[in-house]
């Protein structure tokens, strides 16, 4: 099998690796450049758990081949935290309202919720849910998951479908 | 939302508790959040060869010719096994709490000879990468002679039905026969109302996010076995791995890095983790399997598959009178677990109603399907059997299901009772639940506002299910906990515990216990969990048991640890050790605090300083405990109702409230108990609305992708409303109970019920789940067929 040239630059690093053609991004972040936050659950592009952004978009990497992505600027969970190292207001939102439990599905949800909340700065609650539809966790319910990203959108407290029926 | 009512009487709080009870933020977050969790595929052994396994593609058949000499003279392919090369390597592949029972349990590694269903191992495939692995299996030539497969657990005890496991006498895999009672008979043959129905669970599937996974490496010179792998607990699989190879306990260390969820899938090592290790052991190489979805839900363990046929009697009234239920299981071929009918389902059906006339049956049967696992709740089927029938019963007799059940339900006044199935309740608030649910949920005002709705042609139900979970069963290898409590000589505290969180937080629920006895914070409590190497002895989750048993043992330890330090200080200090307190860190004279040692001091003295310990303290500060609690089952409970809407036109059901009241003794971590209850009840909606794994005809799995397989997601869940009743459990110090299951066993029954009462103006009946849209408006067309 041939092998071809990737470049890119991954949470502010350049990268190169000669790779083969078939190499997921998702497996070329993991065993390239040993960026092992980015998870895979069902590697057939449902489950979300392996999302990065890609040029600020965010992107199922276990969809995309490694050499797609050749020349882009990639950012995964690990170059979420704040420059000074701290967490982001997405991840200290997850912390906060207990978004995750097991963990496995959390690196896809905060860099999914990251690019939602940069496009839509004031969600309605439809919108939220809408935009983590596309990210499977088994383990919370969503409950948590949903809470964090009403705390980090700051619209926690405005009024929800809970005790009325119409 | 949450409403936390105390409860009167035993409102349960450590005294002093300054974290138990808190909404205490995660410590294991922190590395989650930031892509520094480790997880089994994460862990990078130098050398690593990778496994992939060919499967069968028939459900039943005789192997006829296996060729793999293409994948084994491929580049990069270090070797291929078949059944001849594994199965009899191994001495003995139960699990420890099956070993204890001496029960029977098929299973081989890889199929040879004939394959009984589909998905089965019979080619493994170890490479230098996981693509060179899967490109061999594809070269790899397997010839199958089918023949007719048993599909359907109905049909696997009929006299002509293919035999699953060639030279068994039957499919039967476990059985309870029906017994005579008289007594039952007498109450059926008399009681005004006797009604009989039969209740069927289709078959879904254990989906944990991450995959079962392994990493095993045999080194030959030490000969020493290093397991890294995902799983419920590494002792288990310690005792598993060197049985099976015949070696000693000492020689295998077994690693449990952090588990992306289990929920009962990954209690048991499988077939491929066992040929993993066969694997290293064979090459002296580092092997490592990552199961991919497909494989997850084409031939993992499955969950559910019931069926039970209920007979209950009332006064007209509706006071119960007796019971009668029979259990029918589908165990699949290869299940990884005993039969939950016949050993508790049978014997938790009454749940938390009053009435004593009862018998039960129950058998598991082999079908040439998936194997039967441990999901959550694997008994669960009682409960959903139970409250569908209590709705039926309402039905019948024209009484509202709500006020049913308030004629029959137990509660704190009926204490102790010995329940039908023959436990004893030590303590149950079933009644407090169902009052403080209905309440939340304005059961009333809904009744009132349905009628409105129903008029307008609306069809919106509520449904209700009670529940009383067995929780922390203590009994064989699941008998005890244990734990090392240590405050170094730098004051902050490790605790090794017998159990391993995956995801269950127990990194944080562990450190609030044991932060409360020493009067440390949090933050210098480190848990060390999940490494054979440096933990006790545990049988690790299942069953509900983490904050009863090992996190009593932690505290215990801790207790003792802390009378260390009182003991130390009080012989320094010339004091009665009555007149101390820790606060903060420091151990100090009650109403002096500046008289007083920084627990620093304390654990510098015991370490360095042996002449000036006083007499019967130990050096150093740490502690042991072991714990089992006081009986064999911690009783929890909860009451969920859901309102739903049923789209006529679509059958779509959306779920528009629901309320959950649960009393699982002293919360530890409220944040924790409403994200275990949520996680529950997601998955018991998800079973009931989206999951179903079906079969085709010859035996083929039709869901094996998350296209075909539907979970639900944060678009369809409700948001849920949660309501806290705390008794101090009396099984354990900290009055705890576990609730780890509850919600994914009786969010079924509510969902269902709920359904059915929003169409039984229609005449729908609702006996059978999944409860899809194609279901529901098929359940609609054939009530109006029958009413026309
Ligand atoms: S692993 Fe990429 S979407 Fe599931
Ligand atoms: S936290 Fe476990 S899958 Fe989401």
């Amino acid at each position: 099998m041939g092998e071809a040239v990737v470049r890119v630059i991954v949470n502010g690093e350049s990268r190169e690796a000669t790779v083969e053609p078939r190499l997921t991004l998702a497996d070329f972040l993991r065993e390239e450049c040993h960026l092992t936050g980015t998870h895979l659950g069902c590697e057939h592009g449902v489950c979300g758990a392996c999302t990065v952004l890609v040029n600020g978009a965010a992107v199922r990497s276990c969809l995309m081949l490694a050499v797609q992505a050749e020349g882009t600027e990639i950012t995964t969970i690990e170059g979420i935290a704040n420059s000074d190292g701290t967490l982001s207001a997405v991840q200290q939102a997850f912390r906060e309202a207990h978004g995750l439990q097991c963990g496995f599905c959390t690196p896809g949800f905060v860099i999914s919720v990251t690019a939602f909340l940069r496009d839509h700065p004031e969600p309605s609650d439809q919108s939220i849910r809408e935009a983590l539809s596309g990210n499977l966790c088994r383990c919370t319910g969503y409950q948590g998951i949903i809470n964090a990203v009403r705390l980090a959108a700051g619209t926690v407290g405005e009024d929800r479908t809970t005790g009325a029926i119409t | 939302m949450a409403i936390e009512a105390a409860h009167e009487a035993e409102t349960g709080s450590v005294t002093g508790a300054r974290f138990v009870g808190q909404r205490v933020a995660r410590v294991e977050d922190a590395r989650f959040l930031t892509g520094h969790g480790r997880f089994v595929d994460d862990i990078a052994v130098p050398g690593v060869l990778h496994a992939a396994f060919a499967r069968s593609d028939v459900a039943r058949g005789t192997i006829t010719s296996i060729d793999t000499t293409v994948a084994q003279a491929m580049p990069g392919v270090a070797a291929v096994f078949v059944a001849n090369d594994l199965n009899d390597l191994g001495h003995d592949y139960l699990p420890d709490g099956e070993a204890a029972h001496g029960r029977h349990r098929p299973f081989r590694v890889l199929a040879g000879g004939d394959v009984r269903c589909v998905g089965e191992p019979i080619v493994m495939v170890v490479a230098d990468s996981r693509y060179l692995a899967e490109d061999a299996i594809d070269t790899i030539e397997i010839g199958i002679e089918s023949s007719p497969p048993l599909l359907k657990r109905e049909r696997a005890l009929d006299s002509d039905a293919p035999i699953v496991h060639t030279g068994a006498p039957s499919n039967l895999y476990g059985e309870i026969p029906a017994e005579e009672n008289p007594d039952l008979e007498a109450v059926l043959a008399l009681a005004p109302v006797v009604l009989t129905e039969t209740f069927h669970q289709h078959r879904y599937a254990t989906v944990p996010m991450e995959t079962r996974g392994i990493v095993a490496r045999w080194e030959p010179g030490p000969d020493e076995l290093t397991v890294w792998i995902s799983t419920q607990g590494p002792h288990g699989v310690r005792s598993l791995m060197a049985r099976m190879l015949g070696l000693k306990d000492t020689q295998v260390r077994v690693i449990m890095p952090d588990v992306g969820g289990a929920f009962g899938l990954k209690m048991n090592p499988r077939q491929e983790e066992l040929a993993v290790v066969f694997a290293t052991r064979l090459l002296g190489r580092p092997v490592k399997w990552i199961q991919d979805r497909r494989e997850n839900l084409l031939c993992d363990d499955h969950a559910r598959e019931d069926q039970a046929t209920v007979t209950m009697a009332t006064d007209d009234q509706g006071v119960l009178l007796g019971a009668k239920v029979d259990f029918l299981e589908g165990a699949g071929a290869f299940p990884a677990a005993f039969s939950s009918a016949t050993v508790f389902s049978s014997r938790l059906f009454p749940g938390p109603y009053r009435f004593s006339a009862f018998s039960a049956s129950a058998q598991t049967v082999h079908t040439n399907t998936s194997g039967r696992g441990s999901y959550r709740g694997p008994w669960m089927f009682e409960t959903v059997a139970r409250e569908q029938m209590m709705d039926c019963l309402a039905a019948k007799l024209g009484i509202d299901p709500l006020e049913l059940r308030r004629r029959n339900v137990l509660g704190e006044a009926d204490m102790p009772y010995a329940m039908a199935g023959g436990f004893v309740y030590d303590q149950m608030t079933a009644a407090e639940t169902l009052e403080q649910a209905a309440e939340m949920i304005g059961y009333d005002e809904f009744r009132e506002q349905q009628r409105a709705w129903r008029a307008e042609g609306r069809l919106v139900g509520i449904g209700i299910g009670l529940l009383v979970e067995p929780t922390a069963m203590a009994h064989a290898f699941m008998a005890t906990d244990g734990a090392v409590v240590r405050i170094g000589p730098n004051g902050q505290a490790d605790v090794f515990t017998s159990v391993a969180s995956h995801g269950q937080s127990l990194e944080t629920t562990i450190a609030q216990v044991v932060a409360d006895e020493l009067g440390l914070d949090v933050a210098q409590v480190r848990v060390v969990q999940g490494d054979t190497a440096a933990t006790p002895f545990g049988p690790g989750t299942g069953g509900s048991r983490s904050a009863v048993v090992p996190s009593s043992a932690a505290r215990i330890a801790a207790q003792e640890v802390r009378s260390h330090m009182i003991a130390i200080v009080a012989h320094v200090l010339e004091a009665s050790p009555d007149d101390l307190e820790i606060v903060d860190g420091r151990v100090q004279v009650i109403g002096t605090p500046t008289r007083g040692m920084t627990i620093a001091e304390v654990a510098a003295k015991a370490y360095t300083e042996p002449a000036s310990l006083p007499e019967g303290v130990p050096l150093g500060l740490e502690a042991q405990s072991r714990f089992t609690p006081g009986s064999f089952c911690t009783w929890a409970n909860a009451c969920h109702i859901c309102v739903v809407e049923v789209d006529p036109a679509t059958g779509a059901v959306e779920i528009l409230r629901y309320v959950v009241s649960e009393d699982c003794g002293v919360m530890i971590n409220p944040n924790v108990v409403e994200g275990q209850i949520a996680g529950g009840v997601v998955q018991g909606i998800g079973g009931v609305l989206y999951e179903h794994l079906p079969y085709d005809d010859a035996g083929n799995p039709l869901a094996t992708t998350f296209v075909d397989y539907l979970l639900p997601t944060a678009a369809e869940v409700p948001e849920i409303e949660y309501g806290h009743i705390e008794t101090h459990a009396p099984t354990n110090p900290g009055g705890h109970k576990g609730l780890g299951e509850g919600g994914a066993i009786a969010a079924p029954p509510a969902v269902i019920n709920a359904v059915a009462d929003a169409l039984a103006p229609l005449g729908a009946q609702v006996r059978s789940q999944p409860l899809g849209p194609a279901d529901v408006v098929a359940l609609i067309e054939a009530a109006s067929a029958r009413t026309s």
